[in-house]
């Protein structure tokens, strides 16, 4: 048998077709070292090959070279990958884990017949969260079946024990009700002297469960001399849509975000790490473009800016500890700037949190998908969270602030789970007001 | 070859569900390690969590006659974790406990997928570290590593994996559960233990691994001599061991590689050095200061261009982060590689080097070379790409002949990664017929029905005892030996 001889015979590579298929270049950039092993969240957890980045790519070469094709087994291995790019992070030999696997699950998404079942879930559940008004109704719902008591009497009686994903989807409803928040201004004004204008991205899932965050970062914004344009009926940014290999649906949702921001601002900003390290792969997907790329070369975390402003802030005595969302540590490469904030912060003792950039198993709805790998991998967090006494865990993503929030409060954690955002707002001269400043 | 549906359900009756894996694409992912040159699927994989499922698999494949191969993390660079006649496989991942850490005694007693930098990073807090550290200590196991008997930049000073096990649990080819040394080095009788580590799993496989932790050295100096070429670095390396200077490591970097290396990692080495050497020194802070200025004199002598030491332990980690991470970093020179891993002896190594060039320049291939200078063991990287028709036949040969040309220095076929499929041949070169054949006598004691590892260390020449035949075959099954 000869190496490498993929059959690019008849328009298809291999088990692949020609729509959006894996880059072979990075598919063979991988040496095989393991080095990545290690890092690997399901692998730390299974220790088995085809459920390492290793095997992952190993199996989509087998695939492009036609050794095996897109089967069920093969679907599994490739399902239970978080997309965290830890891997990516640890290779030397610059594989990029993340394009590969959304190439892959889009062909598998297209092509490999799935359950009814199985499709309906990941259809409807990307249907809610990346539309703010059905979440939104939905969030309405869910807060009603918490006020009425229906809530208690599910969790006290377990009725939804044998149905896993629904009971992971119960558990991650917050514990507080996030309502109640004015809608923000379209524009926001700087204060003092004025260093640039910024378009700030809300995100389907932040906007409606933590509407505080966006708030806290369009205020922090203005005291870091930015003035702040919110667009209006902004959309998704189709991160999740790429991770679940709607390639097309995400382009679309790409394409309509880029036009809504204009080329006037300096930078787009995003407190959530999902979206920022989609928006960065926007030339990838959407082809080498000027506006593309200069959009892309844009996108910035929130505590990238932050951490270059002066702001006033003032003393809290905490013990905090960070959490390095994966799509920020993984996909942006942004580690030191939150921690830098939070240290400024006069009082904070900033404790590191062990294996501080392993996945919480929130993946963004990973966690509903594959509740039984993502509880192992919370359990895990939560101990480490635990073990560094802090009072307060910080971390920037939606999805992390949620799975986290629901670990600790079911192990019976006393910890306080915030966005990095909330905990300087706390920390300005004036109080947030349930609004924008 | 298929094992029968009655074996299947037995390993899984011993393994549990959940660690026995038997589907093609999942066994596909086992079909090789770092070497992917050498490919043989096997026929299960086996994910055992103890001493005891280990050795009931053993006897269930004894009884069967099916070959077993044992996997730690699957970093070996000879096809040792491929299986060329099928099987089933013993991957040790899920054994990774640290058993026992006794300090007063300076060593501890691990199960053998622990990952080797994970027992350091245990122990360093408290002053202590496990010294053998392969470039891929980050993910490699200690089982693998005392089943190759691994080197590593830092066995120049500190000797390699063989010096730093004192004792093993080991489930013999017979089936038997023996333990081999133990914590007190001075023992009656064989010294079994050296004749198992670096057995590459033809014996038995380990199922815990006793071993020694030294005191972390009082200081460290790090620095790198850049020179214009290989040669002048060659001649530096032979006069810092000539001057009775042994530094806890010595590394040969060349030009492709210091390329490779920045490009995916950007560890601060200078681009465009026709090659550096990593020096490090460790010891009383005295003596390496004394040290450090005669071989800086040294390299300055041999026409080093510039010479940097690392200011912190943060610039010493980046500059050891490269080192060890380049021949993953070699994926961004070329598609494929093929690693030679010979030996001669380090006066000689000037001469090799220039060997080396005029092979590459003979086959008009890249040959990237990362090694450890101090113990004149090279790593030749000999680059190709499998799309040029021709390449890697070329590639094949000057492979073929530089290992020759280490011989002809009075070297040996294999430094520190072991024999596996990819050397057993070789081994002829190097010792003689009777020899070899008191080392397959010696194997047939540890496994008397040849199942374990068939078709590695030794080369299958009916002088050294017959060829391992699978039950029912006598052919090789597909995919295995491009
Ligand atoms: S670290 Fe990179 S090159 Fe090495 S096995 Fe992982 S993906 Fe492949
Ligand atoms: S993306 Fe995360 S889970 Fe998937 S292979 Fe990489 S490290 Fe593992």
């Amino acid at each position: 048998m000869s190496i490498g001889s993929e059959t690019q015979a008849a328009g298809r590579l291999g088990a692949f077709d020609l729509r959006d298929p894996p880059d072979m270049d990075g598919i063979r950039a991988c040496v095989h070292c393991g080095i990545c092993l290690p890092q690997c969240p399901t692998y730390r957890v299974l220790g088995e090959e085809m459920d390492s980045p290793r095997g992952r790519i190993y199996l989509m070469r087998a695939a492009a070279e036609g050794r095996v094709g897109l089967t069920r087994t093969l679907v599994h291995h490739l399902d239970l990958c978080l997309g965290c790019r830890a891997c990516e992070t640890a290779c030397p030999s610059g594989v990029p884990f993340g394009r590969l696997l959304e190439a892959t699950r889009g062909q598998i998404a297209r092509r490999a017949p799935r359950p009814l079942g199985e499709r309906l879930l990941s259809g409807a559940l990307l249907g809610l969260f990346t539309h703010p008004k059905r979440l939104g109704w939905a969030l309405g719902a869910a807060r009603f079946y918490r006020r009425s008591g229906l809530q208690r009497l599910v969790r006290a009686t377990r009725l939804l024990a044998p149905f896993n994903r629904l009971r992971a989807m119960e558990a991650l409803l917050p514990a507080t009700s996030p309502g109640g928040h004015r809608p923000l201004p379209e524009v926001v004004a700087a204060r003092g002297k004025q260093r640039g204008t910024v378009g700030l991205l809300l995100g389907c899932v932040q906007r409606l469960a933590f509407p505080r965050v966006n708030a806290e970062t369009a205020r922090l914004l203005t005291w870091a001399g930015y003035e702040v344009l919110i667009p209006r009926d902004q959309g998704c940014c189709g991160a999740l849509h790429l991770h679940t290999g709607r390639i097309d649906e995400a382009r679309v949702l790409a394409t309509h975000l880029l036009a809504r921001f204009g080329r006037e601002v300096d930078f787009i900003v995003t407190n959530s790490a999902g979206c920022g390290s989609a928006m960065r792969e926007y030339p990838h997907w959407l082809g080498a473009d000027r506006d593309v790329e200069a959009f892309a070369l844009k996108v910035r975390d929130v505590s990238e800016l932050l951490a270059e402003a002066d702001l006033p802030l003032q003393r809290l005595d905490l013990t905090v500890t960070y959490h390095d969302p994966c799509h920020l540590a993984h996909g942006q490469r942004v580690r030191l700037e939150p921690r830098k904030l939070l240290a400024a912060i006069p009082g904070v003792r900033l404790v590191e949190l062990a294996d501080s950039d392993l996945c919480c198993g929130s993946a963004g709805v990973y966690s509903l998908l594959e509740p039984e790998m993502a509880d192992r991998l919370l359990e895990w967090k939560v101990q480490r969270i635990a073990a560094t006494g802090a009072g307060i865990l910080a971390t920037g993503n939606p999805g992390c602030l949620l799975q986290i929030a629901r670990g600790c409060r079911e192990r019976g954690v006393a910890i306080e789970v915030l966005h990095p955002v909330e905990l300087l707002g706390r920390a300005l001269p004036e109080p947030e007001r349930n609004g924008w400043r | 070859m298929a094992l029968a549906q009655k074996f299947l359900r037995d390993l899984e009756a011993i393994v549990g569900r959940d660690g026995l894996v038997a589907t093609p694409e999942g066994r596909l992912t086992y079909e090789c390690d770092m070497h992917t040159f050498y490919k043989g699927a096997p026929d299960a994989v086996c994910l055992p969590t103890s001493t005891e499922q280990v050795a009931s698999v053993v006897r269930l494949c004894l009884e069967a006659r099916v070959p077993l191969v044992p996997r730690g993390s699957g970093t070996g660079l000879i096809g040792g974790a491929m299986a060329p006649y099928g099987g089933v496989m013993v991957s040790t991942t899920r054994m990774n406990r640290i058993l026992d850490v006794d300090l007063p005694n300076r060593c501890a007693t691990v199960e053998p997928g622990l990952i080797n930098l994970w027992l350091t990073n245990a122990v360093k807090e408290r002053g202590y570290f496990f010294a053998p550290d392969p470039s891929s200590q980050m993910v490699s196991s200690i089982g693998g590593n005392a089943s190759t008997n691994a080197g590593g930049p830092h066995c120049l000073k500190y000797g390699i994996t063989v010096n730093h096990v004192l004792g093993l649990e080991v489930v013999t080819g017979a089936g038997e559960v023996v333990r081999l040394g133990g914590k007190v080095q001075e023992r009656p009788g064989y010294d079994l233990t050296g004749v198992v580590v670096g057995s590459e799993g033809t014996l038995g496989i380990l199922t815990q691994v006793t071993v020694r932790l030294l005191h972390a050295p009082e200081a460290v100096k790090t620095a790198l001599a850049v020179f214009s070429s290989v040669e002048d670095a060659s001649e530096a390396v032979s006069g810092i061991i000539a001057a009775g200077i042994i530094p806890a490591a010595l590394e040969l970097l060349d030009a492709p590689i210091i390329r490779a290396i920045e490009e995916g990692i950007g560890a601060g080495y200078p681009k465009g050095a026709g090659a550096v050497l990593l020096i490090e020194l460790d010891g009383p802070r005295a003596e390496i200061e004394t040290q450090a200025r005669r071989a800086a004199e040294i390299c300055r002598d041999r026409q080093a261009l510039e010479i940097r030491v690392a200011r912190d332990d943060a610039e010493r980690a980046l500059l050891w982060k490269g080192r060890k991470e380049a021949a993953g970093a070699v994926g961004r020179l070329t598609p494929n590689w093929l690693l030679q891993d010979a030996v001669v002896p380090r006066s000689k190594l000037p001469q090799i080097m220039r060997e080396v060039v005029a092979i590459s320049r003979r086959y008009g291939l890249v040959i990237a070379n990362v090694f450890h200078a101090g113990d004149g063991n090279l790593h030749p990287l000999i680059c190709y790409d499998d799309r040029e028709p021709g390449q890697l036949e070329r590639a094949v040969q000057a492979n073929e002949e530089l290992l020759r040309a280490c011989l002809a220095l009075g070297g040996s076929v294999t430094g520190e990664h072991g024999v596996g499929v990819d050397k057993a041949k070789s081994l002829t070169l190097q010792y003689a017929e009777a020899d070899l054949n008191f080392m397959a006598r010696l194997r047939r004691v540890f496994d008397p029905q040849n199942v374990m590892n068939p078709g590695k260390l030794l080369p299958s020449h009916p002088a050294c005892g017959e060829a391992f035949q699978p039950a029912g075959t006598g052919r090789l099954p597909a995919g295995t030996w491009v």
